[in-house]
């Protein structure tokens, strides 16, 4: 192997040390992928192997099947999750997106006479709270109760996230956004202008951070939501998940069937609802990496 | 009397000054407007509404109709039945994730950092950072089921205790530790991020530099790589105090079930079973409130102890 880091250094071909923090890593991982694997060779084996299995799975039990996925993708509450999701994802993260970066651009402005003040008034809220019941009245009370809204509105601006978004700004050189002003823009035309397009790297991670959030979120729909239209994926994997519900049996026959399948279906829905994330996340590696590196600094 | 007029002359002029910044930049203020009213609405509102706790609050006749009881509510909570073990296990709960959770992600960002093959560390890091991305309910259902009666988790604990296998989950001895372990092999690899940046951020000059006169790895590792980190490291750990009776407990809710109450019942599961499925709101509140309360002591306690030790500190 390459010594490709000048700080490792030179020393002997083996180490002790070496050799047991590779055996280490390589453990680490696979306590880390196993979990995961099991799931996907458990999603393709045969429903009954499967329910009456017992321990540790190496290989697909059975002759693969595509049963399970079949029914997962036939489960209209979960193709409605998808949904609603979806909607999370675009109009609740573009919501947050926005209004951060808003938020973040006028308290980084010298010309905005009470940012101090609204730091405080912000940050504040990081470390206390009114709590699960009065939150609870808040958001009745302003009328968004049992609304779609409730998993994007409520959580407009994380104060953290905000502080990372400040911290990006900060660093861009004052002296274009003067120039700017000097040649009669207003502050509005500044951040869309210039604050924004150069930006970019901070953006993309405000997008990940609130998109990930978005795509996770099922408590405020628990807790704020009763019509189950509205329930995004993560509430509906709640139901097959953890509470073992499956989809209703139109017969007897089906109910039979159901109660076999229902561990293989379970498998199956991990693996369709978590392989689209795990997929885009190493090409986005980097941009998480460099949000928490810019809330480091600031920090 | 002269104080008293400067001191009405100061405030007058900050709101003048105010009116006047608000005419030359009404666009900032227009930015920050919704922001600003986000932040009344769902935070400042909310720690209005604490005060619900302080009455016998019934919603129709909202807080001026109901009746002002003051301390009750707290009295109660104190002489509850359940205070004792939701207050010992939000302590306990927590305290098991402070003890692993905490340092393990920094072993592991040294660990890192010490291999020589960098395509190793590349790989190690994409692999151990993806349990993060796997959303909370995945995870829990996941564990339900690596953990019933027939799952590997189940079978791997019987072979090495030779407990009959049951479903892990049913047993109020089992609750803590499995959702610790979970915790930290969620988020161990995506916390060392933090701590792998700072360590490449030390200059390669005083690692050279020891080597020169001799110095092992061990001994690398404490006079340079830790003491290179320890202000992150201090910063961290005052967050997470600041943190921790609140964080994570959608996890419990998500997990727990009435057999595992003695050891799962947390605070937070408390407030909501009394709140929003018995709707005793005041009650709820009111535990909560006990709740942010020490939440935010303990953030200045640690703030403070942190500022008189090492001079770093949140503020």
């Amino acid at each position: 192997m390459a010594h490709t880091n000048s700080r490792h250094r030179s020393g002997k071909k083996f180490s002790v040390f070496q050799t047991v923090d590779v055996i280490l890593m390589f453990f680490l991982m696979l306590i880390t992928l196993y979990p995961m694997y099991y799931v996907v060779v458990a999603s393709f084996s045969d429903p009954v192997l499967l329910k009456s299995h017992v321990g540790p799975l190496l290989r697909i039990l059975g002759k693969p099947t595509l049963a399970g996925y079949r029914k997962t993708l036939n489960n209209k509450s979960l193709l409605n999750g998808f949904r609603v999701t979806l909607f999370y994802l675009v109009v609740g993260t573009t919501l947050q997106v926005v209004l951060t970066s808003m938020g973040a651009f006028v308290v980084t402005r010298k010309s905005f006479l009470i940012r101090r003040g609204m730091m405080k008034f912000m940050v504040f809220t990081m470390f206390f709270s009114g709590g699960l019941i009065p939150q609870f009245f808040a958001i009745r009370n302003t009328g968004i109760y049992n609304t779609i809204w409730v998993s994007s509105i409520p959580y407009a601006v994380s104060a953290f996230n905000l502080i990372i978004m400040k911290s990006f700004f900060e660093s861009i050189p004052d002296s274009l956004e003067e120039a700017a002003i000097m040649d009669g823009a207003n502050d509005f035309t500044v951040f869309a202008r210039i604050t924004l397009p150069l930006s970019k790297p901070v953006i993309a991670v405000m997008v990940l951070y609130y998109g990930v959030g978005q795509w996770n979120s099922w408590f405020p729909a628990a807790m704020f939501t009763r019509d189950r239209a509205i329930y995004p994926l993560q509430l509906i994997l709640r139901e097959i998940l953890i509470e073992n519900k499956s989809v209703a049996a139109d017969n007897l026959a089906q109910a039979v069937e159901d109660t076999f399948t229902s561990e293989l279906v379970q498998y199956c829905t991990i693996v369709v609802s978590t392989v689209p994330i795990l997929v885009i996340y190493p090409f986005l590696q980097k941009y998480f990496e460099k949000g928490v590196m810019i809330g480091a600094v600031k920090e | 009397m002269t104080d008293t007029v400067l001191a009405a002359k100061k405030k007058r002029s900050f709101w003048v000054r105010l009116g006047r910044n608000m005419r030359q930049h009404p666009l900032l203020y227009l930015m920050i407007a919704p922001v600003i009213l986000y932040f009344l609405l769902y935070h400042y509102y909310p720690m209005y509404g604490l005060s619900i706790s302080f009455f016998d609050y019934v919603p129709t006749k909202g807080i001026t109709g109901s009746k002002f009881v003051g301390l009750k509510h707290f009295r109660e909570f104190l002489e509850d039945p359940y205070f004792f073990r939701t207050m010992r296990n939000t302590l306990v709960i927590n305290l098991q994730l402070l003890l692993f959770g905490f340092p393990i992600p920094i072993l592991f960002a040294i660990l890192l950092n010490e291999l020589r093959s960098a395509r190793l560390r590349r790989v190690t890091q994409t692999v151990t950072y993806m349990p993060h991305f796997i959303s909370t309910v995945v995870i829990c259902g996941m564990m339900l089921d690596f953990c019933a009666e027939n799952g590997f988790i189940t079978t791997a604990i019987c072979r090495l205790t030779g407990m009959k296998p049951v479903n892990l989950f049913s047993r109020a001895s089992m609750f803590q530790p499995l959702y610790v372990a979970m915790c930290v092999w969620q988020e161990f690899g995506w916390d060392s991020i933090i701590y792998y940046a700072a360590l490449t951020g030390i200059a390669q000059e005083l690692y050279e530099a020891a080597e020169i006169d001799g110095a092992n790895r061990w001994n690398r590792i404490i006079h340079i790589s830790l003491p290179g980190i320890s202000q992150t490291v201090v910063i961290l750990l005052i967050m997470r105090i600041g943190n921790m009776m609140t964080l994570g407990w959608d996890k419990i809710l998500l997990l727990y079930n009435p057999m595992t109450y003695e050891t799962s019942d947390v605070i937070s599961t408390y407030v909501y079973r009394l709140g929003l499925t018995n709707f005793q709101y005041s009650f709820a509140t009111a535990v909560g409130f006990f709740n942010s309360v020490i939440n935010f002591v303990l953030l200045i306690l640690a703030n403070t102890v942190s500022n008189r030790l090492s001079n770093t500190g949140l503020w």
